[in-house]
């Protein structure tokens, strides 16, 4: 309750924000892909198409905002699960229909394939160009990580202990864990899929082999065992979002997110503009706003996800980036590997 | 010889009118038949075409070899075979008491108890495993929770898990056994009590005039009923999607859907729903061989109507039996989402400090795509209704008249799109529509049509169950009376027909407002259904908002069907 009335009231300040800033000379300094003639040439466009997985009630706030401080563009939100994003946009291009103006989701393994298609525009905005991380844009230029979460495991505080805490990976196959835990299936969330495919490069199939004989509870997507746990379910959460974890855990549920020994799973994910864009001008100014300083501290502030503006202010208590051990693997790896790792995830867990 | 000629030319001049108004229902059935064939054979042609071909475009058979060698599909086909017989037996065999008591019995609360079942019939069967999940999770479900407090089990003890096989046939025969209630309620009243009584005055014992009467009477409406349970169950998206994976294992359409993830593969999809199509196809064949020549007609010229039968001391047992079966698929379930649409907190128990409107608010004005979702629903149900209601009644008509060539396809295809689960349909209809020279995609129509064609079984089987039993006798009569065919359908047939109509329109009404599967490849922003909304949620695992649609959901479907039922419409409101 606290907390989504907070978002709300903040929501309203950050809109009022957004309207100040996209006037002043503050925020075309930080971002200079935002000139005049872009913002006068997508005013005429009036629409941009957002397709996008990102939580709901965020992507409302970040649409809002944007209409705020741009309010001759209305911005369409085509808002699904990752996979069901990818799904529509593969078949909408496969008959040559092109809706969608900007991309965005959790899946970085598609972004490679639409990359090779050639439906991504060579657009970023000078600010991704000049702050990001080299690993985390495309060194073409046509996509680049707008919002990133880890991976990590998750436990319910009021069933387990402090003392009892799984504290790694490995800690998960012990004996007294057996129908205790909840894990989201890779055949159904992308995010899964990245994650067992770098799991399996550091720690090895062994750990998911032993993993299927503690008879794991699966669901489908990285946002529901933060859910499992909460209702208690079951206890231990052997995957799911850090910032799914982390929203449960400010609404009053009594969980916590666990950063496994081991290291967790860096989950990139991108956005882009569409070389096809039915708005062209409008697609380059919403991805160039979704990247930028206030965006970017809204996705963090309000849903916890992980930002690589370096411009941040990080929330008290969450640990930082730079204090964690993170476990990458490069889109092209993920691309040519997620397939095979998903086929023997199945003939393991059988689901 | 002037007034020969004078003669002959009125002849032909009736001829001629007689001939025109032949004519014009004979276009208007041929013309609807053809429309049922298009929407029909469109998506099962491309859907066969895809079955037997790769993604180049050439002819391969890999995807057919893959449903005898890949072990994940056969184990997926198994069980789901295992689910769908289950659940047809299980909801013949809770919904045969419970329609006799209703239908024929004078036990109390027959109004409520009927509302109670379509209030699971309203229920999407996603929703209702949601809520079933929530009960009978094995550790954190309420019923066990209870369970532990009266028995005493330790912690991580259970009475329930809706987390098996069996789970999940207990959760679908829940939402499904409405079909075979509403085909049986309507064949036990259309039982004249006469021919009973007959039965009864010729010396026959009760048993007899059961065996002989009542059971051939009843008979098609079970196995009919049966049937469409069978294929729903088979076809089923929902109540898998929730609770199958969990338990560890796919059904069918589960695994459809996975084939659908990214990278997509639809060929495999495609040859993956045969078996699906050939199943249905069978069946049906099956029926028509069953009962084909197997037909009574009840309602003639003259006809009695049914007396309830005095249950006596019985009547208290029986309506706690009616009310006990009502507990699973209505009191619990809805109890279950009450709480989660009211705690704040899904952790916390149900008590009073807990209790909050926020979820009421995020759902309502919170989501901005609610009330777009809102609108679009009763748009698209109610249009459904009206168009599924006109088809299969002229479609019925044509084909129990035999009125046009090839009339013993046509149940078939009404029935056909049972077979093909939603998801599946709705790549098939993606395909068919966006290209020339329908392009309807990204418009509410293609939508409709998706639920149209998929609506359209649901509406046959009452329109088959209610033509079945009505005599051409009186039309014959009418059209002696020198009215046209037409005249006829809406002067005779039709009122005839009231309850059947009524319950074509609300079955469909119901159905469209419960699909999910179609409608989640088909819709946008702009023309999504709560349905939609309501899976989205689940996705980022809302349970409150879900459970406020849900029951928004609910009470909008009671308010319809109420009012329609109310209708002054072909003698009804009376």
């Amino acid at each position: 309750m606290k907390r989504r009335d907070i978002m709300i009231t903040r929501r309203g300040a950050l809109g009022g924000a957004a309207t100040a800033l996209a006037a002043g000379p503050a925020f075309s300094q930080a971002a200079p892909s935002v000139t005049p003639e872009l913002v006068d040439a997508a005013n005429k466009e009036g629409k941009v198409v957002w397709y996008t997985s990102i939580e709901l009630s965020m992507a409302g706030a970040i649409a809002r905002s944007f209409m705020q401080a741009y309010p001759k563009i209305m911005v369409q939100t085509e808002r699904s699960g990752a996979e069901r994003v990818l799904q529509r946009l593969m078949q909408e291009y496969a008959s040559d229909i092109h809706n969608a103006d900007v991309i965005e989701s959790s899946d970085i393994t598609s972004f490679e394939l639409f990359k090779d298609k050639g439906w991504l525009a060579q657009f970023l905005p000078e600010e991704v160009k000049q702050l990001w991380p080299a690993e985390e844009r495309d060194s073409d230029g046509h996509y680049a990580t707008v919002r990133a979460t880890l991976n990590t495991m998750g436990v319910n505080t009021d069933l387990i202990k402090s003392a009892g805490l799984p504290k790694a990976y490995a800690d998960l196959l012990r004996p007294e864990w057996v129908g205790k835990l909840v894990k989201a299936s890779p055949n159904y969330s992308g995010v899964v899929a990245v994650s067992t495919y770098i799991l399996v490069q550091t720690i090895g199939w062994g750990f998911f082999e032993k993993l299927a004989r503690q008879q794991v509870m699966q669901v489908q997507s990285a946002a529901e065992p933060p859910k499992v746990i909460s209702q208690g379910e079951r206890p231990v959460a052997v995957d799911g979002g850090e910032y799914v974890f982390l929203n449960y855990k400010h609404k009053g549920n009594p969980i916590d997110a666990i950063y496994p020994l081991e290291g967790s799973p860096l989950i990139s994910g991108p956005a882009a503009a569409t070389k096809d864009a039915p708005h062209p001008n409008a697609a380059r100014l919403y991805t160039s706003y979704l990247f930028s300083l206030q965006a970017q501290q809204m996705m963090v502030d309000q849903i916890d996800l992980r930002s690589f503006h370096p411009g941040i202010k990080e929330p008290a208590g969450r640990a930082k980036l730079a204090d964690l051990k993170l476990l990458r693997a490069s889109p092209q790896a993920l691309a040519a590997g997620v397939e095979e790792t998903k086929k023997k995830y199945t003939s393991i867990f059988s689901v | 010889m002037a007034s020969s000629a004078l003669l002959l030319t009125g002849e032909q001049v009736a001829g001629i009118r007689r001939r025109r108004g032949f004519d014009v229902s004979m276009a208007v059935f041929a013309l609807l038949a053809l429309c049922l064939a298009l929407l029909v054979v469109m998506p099962t042609g491309w859907l066969l075409w895809y079955s037997v071909t790769n993604d180049q475009g050439q002819l391969a058979f890999g995807n057919w070899l893959a449903l005898v060698t890949d072990p994940s599909l056969r184990a997926a086909m198994g069980v789901t075979m295992v689910i769908a017989v289950s659940v047809a037996a299980l909801c013949a065999v809770v919904a045969l008491p419970l329609a006799f008591l209703i239908a024929r019995t004078d036990v109390p609360l027959r109004r409520t108890i009927r509302a109670a079942v379509t209030a699971s019939f309203v229920t999407p069967p996603f929703l209702g495993a949601v809520a079933w999940e929530v009960l009978a999770a094995p550790n954190s479900g309420l019923l066990n929770v209870w369970a532990r407090q009266i028995f005493g089990f330790g912690r991580y003890q259970h009475l329930f898990n809706i987390f098996t096989v069996s789970g999940v046939t207990f959760a679908t025969a829940c939402y499904t056994f409405p079909y075979v209630f509403t085909l049986l309620t309507n064949a036990f009243e259309r039982v004249p009590t006469e021919l009973e009584d007959a039965s009864a005055v010729i010396g026959a014992n009760r048993w007899r005039t059961a065996r002989d009467i009542t059971v051939p009477l009843v008979l098609p409406a079970l196995l009919a009923g049966m049937l469409v349970a069978f294929l729903q169950a088979l076809t089923l998206f929902g109540t898998p999607a929730i609770l199958a994976l969990p338990a560890g294992f796919n059904t069918l359409t589960t695994k459809l859907w996975s084939l659908f993830q990214y990278p997509p593969q639809t060929h495999l999809a495609a040859a993956a729903s045969m078996p699906l199509l050939l199943i249905t196809a069978l069946v049906l064949w099956g029926q028509r061989r069953v009962l084909g020549d197997r037909s009574f007609v009840v309602i003639a010229g003259r006809s009695g109507t049914t007396r309830p039968i005095a249950l006596g001391i019985w009547r208290a047992p029986a309506l706690l039996f009616c009310a006990f079966i009502m507990l699973f698929p209505v009191i619990l379930p809805y109890f279950a989402l009450f709480k989660v649409a009211f705690v704040h907190n899904i952790s916390e128990p149900l008590a009073w400090q807990n209790l909050s409107l926020e979820h009421v608010g995020f759902a309502l004005w919170g989501i901005s795509d609610t009330q777009v979702a809102l609108k679009n629903t009763m748009l698209l149900g109610v249009l459904t209704a009206c168009i599924v209601t006109v088809v299969v009644l002229v479609t019925g008509y044509a084909a129990s008249r035999r009125l046009v060539p090839g009339h013993r396809a046509l149940p078939v295809l009404a029935m056909a799109p049972l077979a093909i689960p939603g998801i599946v349909m709705g790549v098939g209809l993606f395909l068919v529509y966006t290209h020339p020279p329908l392009m309807l995609y990204g418009t509410i129509w293609i939508v409709l049509i998706a639920f149209v064609t998929l609506e359209m079984p649901g509406g046959y089987q009452q329109v088959q169950a209610g033509m079945s039993g009505l005599h051409p006798e009186l039309e014959e009569a009418s059209r002696i009376f020198g009215a046209s065919r037409l005249r006829t359908l809406i002067d005779i047939t039709a009122p005839l027909l009231r309850s059947t109509i009524v319950s074509i329109w609300c079955i469909v009404f119901i159905g469209a407002l419960r699909e999910l599967s179609a409608a989640i490849l088909l819709a946008n922003a702009n023309t999504q259904t709560i349905a939609v909304v309501i899976y989205n949620l689940n996705e980022s695992g809302d349970m409150g908002p879900i459970a406020v649609l849900g029951i928004l959901l609910m009470l909008i479907t009671f308010a319809v069907v109420i009012l329609v039922n109310r209708l002054p419409m072909l003698g009804g409101g009376r």
